[in-house]
């Protein structure tokens, strides 16, 4: 169901009312705007040399930033593939026919989708340690982002696996093919094809979930951008501190958006070329599995 | 097992401060986000805009981001909030446009019909919105939001890294004081956890089952 199904064409009158709720709605965005803007001035924040210092290589604050967002970045994308081939191998050992295989997996997957993130990357963190084992803040958050999100893609894969029709399996044994075979054959490529969306929207997350790296002290774009900002309170005091934290963010909203965008249209392409005769909705979508950072469990 | 009953005061302690975060936040997100799925559906442009720039926006930051703007940025406009309250704001604002989501997507779910049909008795916009299809597409939302607050409720941990004595808080603050008993710890905090998650999942599918429209 669109928008316009909710309301008539406006008439005349609605179509004043419309007007004058749209005058109303953009003064009431521009006296927020304004209010804030007016705010930051007055502490001077909108300081031309306060945001300049952002872009000026001599201030190293660039190269830092840059530094800290290849971190992110580095720890998403190993930590992406990891859970990705991880959780591929939970979701098909939580469709096994062996029960043996079946209920530690799934325990497995519901614990970890049931603990918060922050949680497992502090075991991950501390535990090692006590048994002697050291370990850097960037191999404990990648084990983290790895072992938490497995379980949230391995739920993904599963359904993805589910929603293949029954008949490609049916037939992929009718003409003799092994279980494995099926799988992996059969099965999986499908299902890959339809996941795509649901997993970029995935990385998206775990993106956002590489700034608890923050929390445990290693360097990724949060952090830098705090380390950054202790530096040069130093000299400066808290000269600019807002202006690193907002460049901090809007890259991070910059980067996730390109994803998210990515995503959906991926999303259309997909659903558009889609072959199968049948022609139903998938029951993945990219809003499910992303509720508010990280899986959820569902009953 | 001894250490964590010498020490259940702390974990209670622990565990309140996290229900209270998830509770006040919730409470703000289900408003807020509800709230923001009219916006996006009205059919007023600005408003369509700045809920639809409001979702983007929360649902591309992390919310370590936000609690760095609520804890740190708003002294900068002269707010100052104290971290408990601060959580509660940050949680809440960024869950917010998850309801949303889940909301409008619930709204999507409705029959075009209903609409139709409240429209066709003269109903109007707000009137059809209110009377009949936001009361049936909280129905059908209620396992997504189970979901979110399920998912906001482990979000809250992130308080751990601003001040606030939640229970993910006291992992690494117990590995100082104990550190022998780090494990008896986690085991604790995740139960402490789960006391909280699969009670509500439990009642997610048991509010599902109540809700359910027969179509």
């Amino acid at each position: 169901m669109t928008a316009p199904i909710l309301y008539d064409v406006p008439g005349p009158k609605a179509r004043r009312r419309i007007r004058i709720g749209t005058v109303v709605g953009i003064l009431l965005i521009l006296g927020l705007i304004a209010y804030v803007l007016v705010k930051l001035a007055g502490n001077g924040q909108l300081e031309g040399q306060r945001w300049a210092v952002i872009f000026d290589p001599r201030s190293s604050v660039p190269q830092f930033l840059l530094r800290g967002l290849v971190a992110t970045l580095q720890v998403a994308a190993l930590g992406m593939v990891l859970a990705t081939a991880m959780g591929a191998l939970l979701a098909i050992g939580r469709l096994s026919d062996h029960r043996w295989v079946r209920i530690p997996v799934t325990t497995v997957i519901e614990f970890f989708r049931a603990v918060p993130l922050l949680v497992v990357i502090f075991a991950a963190f501390l535990l090692p340690p006590t048994f002697g084992v050291p370990i850097s803040a960037y191999a404990a958050l990648v084990i983290g982002l790895t072992l938490y999100n497995s379980a949230v893609i391995a739920e993904i894969v599963r359904a993805g696996i589910l929603s293949i029709d029954k008949g490609q399996s049916e037939a992929a044994y009718g003409i003799g093919m092994r279980k494995w075979q099926v799988m992996t054959f059969i099965l999986l490529p499908q299902a890959i094809r339809r996941m795509l969306p649901v997993l970029i929207a995935q990385l998206v997350v775990l993106l956002k979930d590489s700034s608890l790296g923050f929390i445990i002290g290693y360097f990724e774009l949060l952090r830098s951008a705090r380390s950054l900002v202790e530096f040069f309170r130093v000299d400066f005091g808290d000269q600019y501190s807002f202006q690193i934290y907002v460049a901090a963010a809007v890259i991070y909203i910059f980067v996730n958006v390109i994803l998210s965008i990515f995503a959906r249209w991926l999303d259309k392409r997909l659903a558009r070329s889609k072959t199968s005769p049948e022609g139903e909705a998938l029951p993945l979508t990219v809003e499910q599995f992303s509720a508010g950072g990280g899986g959820a469990t569902t009953p | 097992m001894g250490f964590l009953i010498d020490n259940f005061g702390l974990f209670v302690d622990a565990m309140g401060q996290t229900l209270l975060i998830s509770l006040f936040a919730g409470l703000l997100a289900l408003v807020l986000g509800t709230i923001l799925a009219a916006m996006r559906v009205s059919p007023v442009p600005p408003l369509r805009g700045l809920a639809t720039f409001y979702v983007e926006v929360f649902r591309n930051t992390p919310l370590t981001v936000v609690f760095f703007f609520i804890i740190f940025g708003l002294p900068q406009i002269d707010t100052v909030i104290s971290p408990l309250p601060g959580a509660m704001l940050a949680v809440g604002l960024y869950t917010a446009a998850f309801v949303c989501e889940a909301i409008r997507s619930g709204i999507n779910s409705i029959s075009a019909g209903q609409a139709e049909a409240a429209r066709a008795i003269g109903l109007t916009f707000s009137q059809s919105l209110r009377e009949v299809v936001l009361p049936q597409a909280f129905r059908t939302v209620v396992p997504p939001l189970g979901n979110v607050w399920i998912a906001m409720v482990k979000n809250t941990s992130i308080a751990a890294g601003f001040f606030i004595p939640e229970l993910s808080a006291l992992l690494p603050r117990l590995a100082n004081a104990a550190a022998d008993e780090l494990i008896a710890t986690l085991i604790g905090v995740v139960i402490a956890y789960l006391l909280i998650t699969l009670p509500s999942a439990y009642g997610v599918s048991r509010l599902e089952k109540r809700a359910a429209i027969l179509r």
